[in-house]
């Protein structure tokens, strides 16, 4: 067995003071390889090697305040708020979409009944894609999301909602168009515009162009340059509003390790404060209002140590690298989903134990929001009965196990904060890699980062083929009884909607034909004229009945359509 | 010898763009020496036929994730119309059981879930892709 090292970095300040230490090793080590002479190598999935044991050969308490500090204080490892879950615990954001805005209404009432302080919003595919309903097949209209292409639309879904209490998190990538639905809603109901809360989820195109290609829908340019008009509007505008989520998830899905998908995601966010800074903004205006989104996997501590450590980069990179004095600038707050790859569709009742243990790994790094997977989801979209295990599960692990009770309960772990130090290094090689190549945009338009993800997901399937990484009833304990019944997998009403499309049309033809191309022709100029902020102009259509796939075309044909790289 | 090597084109329809399964499908299938051709996502069901025409293949495999399965009927029927009918077509990903019949009653070959092996799928599409190549040939088409 080869003795676990140090890293570098470390090995010159550690001075062990502990009597008896050297031998009291000396015999465990001979012990050890007496019974295992030739011991097995494990890598994680970010391919660090992990050793039996650690102790503070490896990290010792005198490196405390450098690497960890306390809550709430630079650089943060220990969690960006000094009370943590003791003041307030993560929000439980479970997504939702389906259907017609009816059928969403109906769903997110019962959960506000049931104590929700925060909703989210998945629309279809056909929105993601940015075609109205008229132009979808029938067939796959509201089996994924809900179907939303006008204001009216919107109001519908949030009858009933009040805009001003409930913070709303939408999946809503460039050009916005929920959000400025939303904002129609809001001013059709009095509300003021700083009284709105919430995420533009899936803002972060750059994740779009590399990997979950779904939400691609305009030119990289011009993705580019409608984003920094959607973070300078809300900072003005709507500013209790999160209007960019740096998304890592989409990567790690995709195939990336998470010292990867860390790597990457950082070095996207720094792309995206450069473009505000290059506009003018001021690094502490925009800063606090950056979220990150992420992928939580089974892969337990290696998602422990990838957090704490992204939490620490960014803090420095916001503070040294982007010149952010205020320290709500630094702070790197995230939202994490339990992954749903590591989920399998075999004996899917397998799924609760490992939603459990994902999720735990997500408290312990301290995340500020989470969406536990139903276990269902390897089937189908997730059904009833399995989203409330989901919800009960954060419960269970919040109430009953106490999870909650201690800030950073792994902090000073020899384990934890070793292999924190080397996932540190791991993402900032690949930052490093990326920097080499010239910066994200350049890394991902020559493909590298595509290239990357490719061959990690390529040969996270071969480790699955060869049995070196073990799935319970795929590669192993397979059993022919699944346990139970396959749960009927969600489709909308047909006749309801047939009938919302009936009435999308008959409202187009209904509009003041005068007032949609006047908004149309101000978009158009907006999108041609770099001094007037296109995602105003996208408000200002969506408010008087323009609908989603009319702001979107009318954008591509203005900035060009453009499609994602794609390797393979 | 000509003839010998199965084409297969891999490929997406409807609006979901989650594709790391079909990439790492592609690269299992062109490992076994076929020929693979591969398309981003979101192709048109008539760019699809019109892809499996020119490319001459031999099986089409669909990925679907987020239920774009729904719409494989009427790719089945827009081959038909062209002549295709010939062609293998497998679906890979998530499919649920209760809507296996629907597909495989509209002329699905062969139906591969979360979790199927290399091996499953690169066996099930060359078992497939030799028996169209063999009708093929034995029409006459490559003597």
């Amino acid at each position: 067995m080869s003795k676990p090292k140090a890293i570098p970095s470390d090995a010159e300040n550690v001075q062990l003071s502990l009597p008896g230490f050297e031998s009291a090793e000396a015999q465990w080590h001979q012990e050890y390889s007496q019974q295992i002479p030739i011991d097995r190598r494990i890598l994680n999935r970010s391919g660090i090697q992990v050793d039996p044991i650690y102790t503070p050969e490896q990290w010792s308490s005198e490196r405390h305040m450098v690497d960890l500090g306390f809550p709430g204080q630079p650089p943060y490892t220990r969690g960006i708020y000094p009370t943590m879950y003791r003041g307030r615990t993560w929000s439980q954001r479970q997504l939702i979409g389906l259907g017609t805005p009816d059928n969403y209404n109906e769903r997110v009432r019962k959960i506000l009944d049931l104590g929700a302080t925060a909703i989210s919003l998945l629309p279809c595919n056909s929105g993601f894609r940015g075609v109205d309903c008229d132009k979808a097949p029938l067939s796959l209209l509201g089996t994924c999301g809900t179907v939303i292409n006008t204001i009216d639309h919107m109001d519908r879904a949030l009858d009933g909602v009040p805009l001003d209490k409930i913070s709303t998190a939408m999946n809503d990538p460039t050009p916005f168009t929920l959000l400025a639905f939303v904002l129609g809603v809001a001013k059709r109901r009095g509300i003021p515009f700083d009284k709105i809360t919430g995420t533009s989820n899936q803002s972060d195109y750059i994740s779009h162009f590399v990997a979950n290609h779904m939400f691609y829908r305009l030119s990289q340019p011009g993705s580019r340059r409608l984003l920094v008009d959607h973070i300078a509007y809300c900072l003005k505008h709507v500013p209790y509003w999160n209007p960019l989520s740096v998304v890592g998830q989409h990567m790690q899905q995709a195939g990336a390790t998470p010292a990867e998908t860390m790597g990457f995601t950082l070095s996207t966010a720094i792309q995206y404060a450069e473009d505000c800074i290059a506009r003018g903004l001021d690094p502490d205006s925009f800063l606090p209002r950056f979220t990150f989104f992420f992928d939580i996997s089974i892969s337990f501590f290696e998602e422990i140590a990838k957090f704490r450590a992204g939490r620490r980069i960014w803090a420095r990179i916001a503070k040294d690298q982007l010149g952010a004095k205020d320290p709500r600038s630094w702070r790197f707050k995230f939202h994490g989903q339990t992954s749903g790859v590591d989920l399998t569709a075999q004996q899917p009742l397998n799924n609760i134990a490992r939603v459990a243990i994902q999720a735990s790994a997500g408290i312990f790094s301290g995340l500020q929001s989470m969406h536990t997977d139903a276990y269902d989801e390897a089937i189908t979209c997730p059904t009833d009965g399995p989203a409330r295990i989901a919800v009960a599960t954060q419960n269970i692990l919040r109430e009953e196990a106490h999870l909650c009770d201690v800030i950073d309960p792994l902090g000073g772990s020899y384990y934890v904060e070793t292999l924190t130090n080397q996932m540190e290094q791991e993402i900032l090689k690949v930052m490093n890699k990326i920097n080499t190549s010239g910066g994200m945009y350049e890394a991902v338009g020559t493909g590298l980062i595509q290239k990357m993800i490719g061959q990690s997901a390529l040969s996270a399937q071969e480790k699955i083929e060869n049995g070196e990484e073990k799935v319970i009833g795929v590669n192993c304990y397979q059993d022919d009884d699944n346990g139970v019944e396959q749960p009927e997998p969600y489709r909308p009403d047909r006749s309801k909607m047939e009938a919302h499309v009936k009435a999308f049309k008959d409202f187009k033809s209904k509009r003041s034909q005068a007032t949609v191309d006047k908004a149309i022709a101000g978009l158009r100029k907006a999108a041609n004229d770099e001094n007037i902020n296109a995602f105003e102009r996208v408000v200002d259509a969506a408010t008087v009945g323009v609908t989603h796939g009319e702001i979107i075309s009318t954008l591509r044909e203005e900035l060009g359509f453009g499609s994602p790289l794609i390797a393979a | 010898m000509i003839g010998q090597q199965i084409r297969v084109l891999v490929t997406k329809i409807g609006f979901d763009g989650h594709d790391r399964g079909s990439r790492v499908v592609a690269a299992y299938l062109r490992d076994a020496s076929m020929e693979v051709i591969y398309t981003p996502p979101w192709q048109k069901i008539e760019e699809v036929v019109a892809l499996a025409l020119q490319e001459d293949v031999d099986v089409i495999g669909i990925s679907s994730l987020a239920s774009d399965h729904l719409i494989v009927p009427d790719l089945m029927d827009a081959l038909e119309d062209a002549g295709l009918e010939h062609i293998g077509v497998v679906v890979g990903g998530i499919v649920p059981d209760k809507e296996h019949t629907s597909l495989k009653n509209a002329g699905v070959a062969r139906i591969f879930g979360p979790g199927a092996s290399r091996e499953d799928i690169v066996n099930g599409v060359t078992e497939l892709g030799t028996r169209v190549r063999t009708a093929k040939l034995s029409e006459g088409d490559f003597i």
